[in-house]
């Protein structure tokens, strides 16, 4: 299955609004094993200057990667999820994101390439407040293992 | 806290090391809606060339960062934070507690820039390889 470079610049539609929390957090915290309080006491964040409990760095994956299915399932596009591999990850904060947001997600399929046999996939997802304020974007590098050879059968 | 004025290029970061155990990954498995069964299911795993269940890239990237963020005190001032994938962690089951893989992490201030950030460069290993390529944070300091 060849990855059809005429998909670079799809955007897909904004998804439902995630509605944070600071329970989400904690959870999340406990789950890398992060102890820091300013993930779980708002008055210990608020005395860094933040207006709630914040999330961790790599939190925003728990809303970009789920968002991300639209591409997977996109019909057009043709993905086989079972051949792909998460190469690269990065995220690029406005700020960081607190308990109280509330966000939507938009992915943008940024870049598609061969080499070597493989498929490379690039997305951006922007995770937006409901107000319009940029949070943080999620950049993933996708491999699809096989993809270029799947082309030629 | 640090503050910029103290931070010169080549800083070395308190290194620390984490465990990655199988009961970590069910919890991050749960916690992050990943539930690729690669991360849990030994069987599964070794059905597709695996020599057994390995750690979600992004709990290795998630522990990886709290060197940056413990030693800069504030998690919030992290702007930019990336790695690449290079090597899977493999997490072996077991009946005792230390059973699994464990994490060193160890960062370097590698530029101090003149916009108030600097750039920490991350190195990360497990059973002494490298498990992740192009670590890098970076960090607005007061």
């Amino acid at each position: 299955m060849a990855l059809d470079p005429g998909f670079i610049g799809r955007t897909y539609p904004p998804t439902a609004v995630y509605e944070v929390g600071r329970e989400k957090i904690r959870e999340f915290a406990d789950a890398i094993g992060d102890p820091n309080p300013v993930y779980r006491d708002p008055a210990v964040a608020q005395d860094l200057g933040h207006r709630d409990v914040l999330a961790p760095p790599t939190f925003p994956i728990a809303i970009t990667w789920p968002a991300a299915t639209v591409i997977i399932e996109d019909p057009e596009l043709g993905l086989d999820f079972s051949r792909v591999l998460h190469g690269e990850q990065r995220f690029v904060y406005t700020r960081p994101i607190y308990a109280d947001d509330q966000l939507t997600a938009t992915v943008i399929i940024e870049d598609i390439s061969e080499r070597l046999g493989q498929g490379f996939l690039s997305t951006r997802t922007d995770l937006v407040t409901v107000d319009g304020e940029h949070v943080v974007s999620g950049f993933s590098k996708l491999v699809v293992v096989g993809a270029a050879e799947g082309a030629q059968s | 806290m640090i503050k910029f004025a103290d931070v010169a290029k080549g800083d070395v970061l308190p290194e620390q090391t984490f465990p990655i155990r199988r009961v970590d990954l069910v919890k991050y498995a749960g916690a992050s809606g990943d539930f690729n069964p690669i991360h849990w299911n030994e069987r599964f795993a070794q059905s597709v060339g695996l020599p057994d269940v390995i750690a979600h890239g992004m709990f290795t990237m998630a522990e990886a960062v709290r060197v940056v963020t413990d030693w800069c005190g504030d998690p919030g001032m992290v702007v930019e934070y990336q790695v690449r994938f290079t090597k899977p962690v493999v997490v072996p089951d077991g009946v005792d507690e230390e059973s699994g893989a464990r994490l060193t992490v160890t960062g370097k201030v590698s530029q101090v820039n003149e916009d108030g950030t600097v750039r920490v460069d991350l190195v990360a290993t497990s059973g002494g390889e490298k498990v992740l390529g192009l670590a890098r944070a970076l960090v607005r300091l007061p």
